[in-house]
């Protein structure tokens, strides 16, 4: 072929495919434009309500509440969209895009779902959490390309307390205690934050291929193993106990089996969701656990199941995501 | 646009602008459009596997597990092949092909994991099987005085194309209210004009350029054994030493980066630019570099970008920190980028015989990822061992012996063979 034929051969070729490419473009930004359900007065204080994260269509990213004796029932709808939203003791998080750019901000919020104030955050928001006083905000990000081999992705934890000021950028620098000896490794990965009290916390803490529970002390700046091959932990409102995921196998690529740890005896309980869950738990009660489960892209449903390790899971919030119980904490 | 100003027809008589071949311009065209489909895919892949899919921090085993020593063996193994066929171009196309199918199966995957690892290992594998037969294209297509410069333009166009893909995917999510697979399509649509730019306008060249232009065939059989002969040669087995134990010295962009977040106490926020600044920095230097080393000395060159990465060590080892002294490190670390990973092909294509060169530069570029895996590594257990300052120095003491000892192993075999 000569070059000519190649020439207008190629650009005709590129512009076909550039043509498609941006009526793709077009197509996506325009599909599932269900109307908007209006926005209305949304209470995020405690009382006996589930916030959580709507994915329905003319919702999607919504914060909503639902009463707590009828969860599958009509919802209060916000006008505020959050991907990851947290509430305890009239305080919430709400970690949300910044602007058109993949920037990420963390808004607080009062019990009315105003936002008080904004952080800018470096990565993708992943988890969110409120202590039961409602002064300390946690947060994991996802960072790509701080890892020491390329192409991986780390994590970072964030807290704010609201009430003295004080800032964590990262727990990497906490003092680690592994199995009662002082470790440090430069993989170290902390994740998935729960509260005991404003100064002590559970988290998910990886190094050398293995992912523990940790116990934390934000004045001290330590942290101390307690269990291995826990994810995302969750402490139940009386604190004797912590919901988490177990990697089926201890290896992540397998899913993960949503189990309860007894700090008192390390006791674990499988639950008996049998379906991979991928997710930081959250206590309906001192009884029950409740868990998003994802249908695929941009759809979940927030199922419960009983904490003790019998019954079945049962659907409690169809379309919804990022629950939280605002009966659970203090006043 | 540039691609109707590519002319086959390379005027014999060269310019003083020193002309780069047309067959480098459409390779470099080609890994500009690769590479804007690709860092498409990577600037978003964390958004859409955390925020559009939800998965949980454990992703990052998902592409923690599949590793370079796989797409090792796989260049190797498609150098041969590439080189048994004398079908440069089709190996070649057959990696960008590959990532280009990887796309679409990206798409496909939808929120399984296992089929999302797969589509990540696909796109791995075509980039380990398509850089060999395309930067042994380039030698081809290039008198062997002018390979620096070329290689400079191809890797200054490649990085242009880097630049530009996180860029593009934000456009195109901003313009589809959010739709990661729409930055999929784009990305696959992106990597399919690669492709077609391949096809159309890369010719398969099968003998090397003399200076004249004429084309000097020396076919040879290309069987295993003469594969495994090429380390009988001196030369290369002088280059394939100096670039292994310099791939030792190397600890890899993250460390580096961490090291001087740590110092400079740099927000989080600011973390990425960090990487943008260096290739912003490889970008310039590329093609003056190229050319330099054309002039200069190719393996002085090389050996001037260890110098500027020992420079980079050194700086991080001392207390020297602010604005000053992080501009320099990036720009030491470009220079390095800039002089030694298009340089030391330009250095290793004349040394390999024509119809062995894919297998060749495999096998270098092979060598020196494996030191580098095994160097980032060790640096890691230092870090472990004698924390981020002891790690530095040990580093830096390393550093300064691979490149004595390489300086001396490859100036001398320079000098040898003039």
């Amino acid at each position: 072929m000569s070059l000519r034929g190649r020439v207008l051969l190629a650009a005709g070729l590129t512009a076909t495919l550039l043509a498609g490419a941006v009526a793709y473009v077009i197509v996506a930004g325009n599909r599932d434009k269900a109307p908007a359900v209006a926005a209305s007065v949304v209470d995020a204080g405690p009382g006996e309500r589930l916030l959580f994260r709507s994915t329905a269509s003319g919702s999607y990213g919504r914060v909503a509440t639902v009463p707590r004796a009828d969860a599958a029932g009509p919802r209060a709808v916000s006008g505020l969209a959050c991907d990851r939203v947290y509430a305890a003791a009239g305080a919430a998080l709400c970690l949300r895009p910044d602007g058109p750019l993949a920037t990420y901000q963390l808004a607080v919020l009062d019990r009315h779902l105003a936002v008080k104030d904004t952080y800018p955050l470096v990565g993708v928001p992943n988890r969110a959490r409120v202590a039961p006083s409602g002064h300390v905000l946690t947060w994991t990000v996802f960072v790509t390309g701080d890892s020491y081999n390329g192409g991986k992705f780390s994590t970072r934890v964030g807290m704010l307390n609201t009430a003295t000021g004080e800032t964590v950028d990262s727990l990497e620098s906490f003092a680690v205690t592994r199995d009662g000896r002082p470790y440090r490794n430069v993989d170290l990965n902390f994740w998935g934050v729960t509260f005991d009290d404003d100064r002590h916390f559970y988290a998910t803490m990886s190094t050398a291929g293995r992912r523990y529970l940790v116990a934390g002390d934000v004045t001290a700046q330590t942290v101390r193993t307690l269990a291995v091959n826990v994810e995302c932990p969750s402490l139940s409102p009386d604190g004797t106990r912590i919901a988490f995921k177990e990697a089926v196998g201890g290896n992540p690529a397998k899913g993960w089996r949503l189990s309860v740890l007894d700090l008192a005896t390390l006791r674990r309980t499988r639950l008996a969701e049998t379906r991979s869950v991928d997710d930081q738990a959250a206590w309906f009660d001192d009884r029950t656990v409740m868990y998003a489960v994802r249908r695929g892209p941009k759809a979940a449903d927030v199922w419960v199941v009983p904490a003790g390790g019998g019954g079945a899971p049962q659907l409690l919030i169809p379309d919804a995501e990022s629950p939280a119980a605002l009966w659970n904490s203090a006043q | 646009m540039y691609l109707a100003s590519v002319d086959r027809r390379t005027p014999s008589t060269r310019t003083k602008a020193a002309k780069v071949a047309a067959n480098v311009l459409a390779l470099g065209t080609v890994s500009l459009v690769t590479d804007v489909s690709s860092e498409m895919v990577t600037a978003v892949l964390p958004l859409y596997l955390v925020v559009g899919l939800g998965l949980g921090p454990a992703v990052f085993g998902l592409v923690d597990g599949l590793y370079t020593g796989a797409t090792a063996l796989l260049r190797l193994a498609g150098g041969y092949l590439a080189d048994r066929a004398q079908r440069r171009k089709l190996v070649a196309g057959l990696g960008y092909g590959i990532s280009a199918a990887a796309k679409a199966a990206l798409l496909l995957a939808g929120s399984s994991l296992p089929g999302i690892g797969a589509a990540i290992i696909a796109d791995r594998a075509g980039k380990g099987l398509r850089t060999a037969p395309r930067d042994a294209l380039i030698t081809l297509s290039t008198p062997p005085s002018a390979l620096g410069r070329a290689f400079g333009v191809h890797r200054a166009m490649d990085s242009a194309g880097a630049f530009a893909g996180p860029l593009v995917a934000l456009a195109v999510l901003a313009g589809s209210g959010q739709a990661f697979d729409a930055v999929f399509v784009v990305s696959g649509c992106i990597a399919t004009i690669g492709v077609l730019i391949l096809i159309l306008f890369v010719r398969d060249q099968r003998a090397p350029l003399t200076e004249g232009g004429a084309a000097a065939a020396r076919p040879g059989a290309v069987t295993p054994r003469r594969a495994a002969a090429l380390i009988k040669d001196g030369r290369v087995r002088a280059l394939l030493a100096g670039a292994i134990l310099l791939g030792l010295s190397t600890i890899g962009d993250g460390f580096v980066y961490l090291l001087l977040q740590r110092r400079e106490d740099i927000a989080t926020g600011w973390f990425p630019l960090l990487a943008v600044g260096t290739s912003l920095a490889y970008l310039v230097l590329a093609v003056p570099l190229g050319a330099l080393a054309d002039r200069a000395g190719r393996t002085r060159v090389f050996l001037g970008g260890y110098a500027a990465l020992l420079l980079v060590y050194l700086i991080l080892a001392t207390s020297w920190s602010g604005s000053g002294a992080l501009v320099t490190v990036l720009l030491l670390y470009g220079v390095f980028y800039a002089a030694t990973d298009g340089v030391l092909m330009a250095v290793a294509g004349p040394l390999l015989p024509p119809e062995l060169r894919t297998t060749g530069l495999a096998l270098i570029q092979t060598g020196q990822a494996l030191a580098y895996l095994v160097s980032s590594v060790l640096f890691g257990l230092a870090w472990q061992w004698f924390g981020a300052a002891g790690a530095i120095r040990a580093v830096l003491a390393a550093a300064t012996l691979t490149l004595a000892g390489s300086a001396t192993l490859l100036l001398r075999t320079h000098r040898a063979t003039r």
